[in-house]
């Protein structure tokens, strides 16, 4: 072999290496890397036993530094008014980090609506948080990769590689990203991943007084989640974006956005 | 507070997190993208289609074409909260993310219309570099100028009839390689923002074709009037001169000037056309199939937004320069607002998308309104704020200004 083919083999050899890399990434499924760890965190809320203390906020919020006063929450909980009229009001002030101190619904710029009591026909409570989806839009679109998905289906987030682009906070459907107010750099929440990876259970789980939120392995035959997700009715947010969400609800009506 | 909270006002039912996170230099970017591909798409319909009246404009485009490419990406890196991180986009490319590709693409495109640039001024930096060779004791500002042009000149000093053939051929060939590019390279950013599922008002199919459209117009819009202040001060310096040489070059330059912008404007018409059909089509589309989404885009658009929309972008920016345009007797003094107000549609129209696709809520029961910040109280408030964005729009100019002193469009005539 001269060195002209040797230099011609080597083009074609390294064009066809990448090609077939290539090809890989962009179109190979996530579900084709299979999953071998024997976890699948999930979550489930059930929507019947919130009362909108904000414990759980307020313990993320600590957990997870947070900024106390940032107006940034890796979760927060939202209250849905509906009236005679069939209306929705909703609002989550201050993410509900203090609870709802108050009956009325806030508008936002400074102004607020009071419905009445006796006008009211249904209320409820309902806990927000990363849905760790199956197949995360946010995860995507990140052009780095400083987004990802572990083996246990948690989506974390690389905070020496993130370059601040946002493209991941604009991708989410559900809200959940926000710019770290001190890092800026993408943050959400990740089920307390440093906790439940030793076996603990999420700071929001722990502190919710009645037992709204609960953390479980959906791989685990004997796990009460899963038990519950499986047999029972749930519901997950915005299953029409194809994300696969895995927050599970009991309760969710078709109010809640 | 968090930075975004600065300049978001919430109103009614919006989840905690969410800001205006793509501000004013996400507005920049597909503008000056837009203006780059539209430039060089001018300057290809003289190089490629030999649409002769083009001459002196695609000579000047592309050069200009070249300037506003290396301003592009300056506006996502202002806008990137790590900035220094930015190169591992290159290190790590995660190639199922819309804007992994973009130093790639930027680069691809950036390289052919550098080599076409030299093609075209090969005969000029070999003159140049000859004559300075001959020339004893040069100046210091002479001797840099010789070192750049010998260099620039790559070793190819032939300049042979038969090798400026060669030349000729080459540029035709990177003008027709180049076009696609350019639409890609727009296109592409249109696919950032079409692609994002999760926004109601980006996601459509249209949104890169849309972008490519008025990228055209717009990018021809400010070639034209560029074309025009130069061609001005040409005739400035020309009718000081007054003598009877001076008046006829300066009927000459007049008849050239009013040939280049008439052609030019018929190409500007047919774009806006085909630029405004395509956005008017996605309006109807989204009314008429009214998805779940479509109550509060209604609102946004024919509501909040209505002014930004309806009397900024379609009517100031679409309608009156239109017009402006068909009257019949077209004069330069009234193609000059018809251009500045084509820019601004577009400019307007880059804002609408990107501003205006943050302006509502996940929720689909909340707004979010964006405050522009005028004056800066930090590096980042200037950076996402109308300092950083006047910035942006002036330095292509000043690009502009020091590439002329090696590609000589302003000045001279140069090679066909
Ligand atoms: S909820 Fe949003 S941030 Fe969380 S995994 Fe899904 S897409 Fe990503
Ligand atoms: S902000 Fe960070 S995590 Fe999000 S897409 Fe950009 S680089 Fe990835």
């Amino acid at each position: 072999m001269n060195r002209r083919d040797f230099i011609k083999l080597t083009i074609k050899g390294t064009a066809a290496v990448m090609l077939v890399n290539g090809l890989d990434i962009i179109f190979q499924p996530p579900d084709v890397h299979a999953r071998t760890s024997p976890r699948r965190f999930v979550f489930l809320v059930d929507i019947y036993k919130c009362i909108g203390c904000g414990f759980c906020v307020k313990a993320c919020k600590l957990e997870n530094e947070i900024p106390f006063d940032a107006g940034v929450s890796r979760t927060w909980v939202e209250r849905y008014v509906v009236n005679g009229e069939g209306e929705v009001f909703a609002d989550t002030p201050k993410e509900a980090r203090y609870g709802f101190t108050t009956g009325r619904i806030d508008l936002g710029r400074g102004k607020f609506k009071d419905i009445p009591q006796e006008k009211t026909k249904k209320a409820f409570f309902v806990p927000k948080l990363c849905n760790q989806c199956e197949k995360p839009s946010c995860v995507q679109v990140c052009p780095v990769g400083a987004t990802y998905q572990n083996a246990d289906g948690v989506v974390l987030i690389d905070r020496k590689w993130c370059i601040g682009c946002g493209y991941c906070i604009m991708a989410c459907p559900y809200g959940m990203r926000f710019f770290h107010p001190v890092h800026r750099v993408a943050d959400k929440c990740n089920f307390c991943y440093h906790r439940i990876n030793q076996g603990l259970r999420p700071a929001c789980v722990q502190a919710c007084p009645t037992g709204a939120r609960l953390i479980g392995n959906i791989k685990d035959p004997g796990d009460p989640v899963e038990k519950i997700i499986r047999t029972q009715q749930v519901a997950v947010h915005k299953p029409e974006y194809g994300t696969n969400p895995q927050v599970y609800y009991v309760g969710l009506g078709e109010e809640v956005r | 507070m968090v930075l975004e909270s600065l300049w978001t006002v919430k109103e009614f039912f919006v989840y905690p997190n969410e800001y205006i996170y793509w501000a004013i230099q996400i507005v920049m970017y597909p503008f000056m993208t837009g203006l780059v591909a539209g430039a060089f798409v001018l300057s290809s319909l003289y190089h490629l289609f030999g649409i002769k009246p083009l001459k002196e404009i695609a000579r000047f485009a592309l050069v200009f074409s070249f300037a506003l490419l290396m301003v592009a990406p300056l506006p996502l890196l202002l806008h990137l909260a790590q900035p220094q991180r930015s190169l591992y986009v290159g290190l790590t490319p995660h190639f199922t993310s819309a804007i992994a590709a973009f130093g790639v693409v930027l680069f691809v495109y950036g390289s052919v219309v550098a080599a076409e640039l030299w093609f075209l001024f090969r005969k000029h930096l070999v003159e140049v570099s000859i004559e300075l060779k001959s020339k004893t004791n040069k100046s210091l500002a002479e001797k840099i100028k010789y070192m750049v042009h010998t260099i620039l000149t790559l070793g190819a000093m032939d300049v042979s009839d038969a090798s400026l053939k060669l030349d000729a051929k080459a540029i035709k060939v990177l003008a027709g390689v180049g076009v696609p590019i350019a639409c890609f390279l727009h296109g592409y950013a249109g696919f950032i923002f079409g692609s994002v599922k999760a926004n109601a008002l980006w996601m459509t199919p249209l949104m890169p074709v849309i972008f490519i459209m008025s990228a055209i117009v717009s990018g021809v819009a400010l070639c034209m009037l560029i074309y025009i202040i130069i061609m001005g001060m040409k005739k400035f310096i020309v009718s000081r001169k007054n003598d009877s040489a001076a008046l006829s070059t300066l009927k000459e330059i007049n008849s050239e000037e009013i040939s280049t912008v008439q052609t030019s404007v018929k190409y500007l018409i047919f774009f806006m056309i085909f630029s405004i059909s395509l956005e008017l089509l996605d309006l109807v589309f989204r009314g008429y199939t009214a998805v779940k989404s479509w109550d509060i885009l209604r609102n946004v658009i024919y509501g909040t937004d209505f002014i930004n929309i309806f009397l900024l972008q379609y009517l100031m920016g679409n309608l009156v320069p239109f017009i402006l345009l068909l009257l019949p007797g077209l004069k330069i003094r009234r193609l000059i607002p018809a251009l500045l107000l084509v820019l601004f549609g577009v400019f307007m129209m880059r804002w609408n998308v990107v501003i205006g696709g943050q302006s509502f809520s996940l929720t689909f029961s909340g707004y979010m309104d964006y405050q522009l910040p005028i004056i800066p109280h930090g590096l980042e408030t200037f950076k996402e704020g109308l300092g950083g964005a006047l910035l942006i729009a002036v330095l292509p100019f000043i690009l502009f200004w020091i590439l002329n002193k090696i590609f000589p469009v302003l000045q001279t005539k140069g090679p066909d």
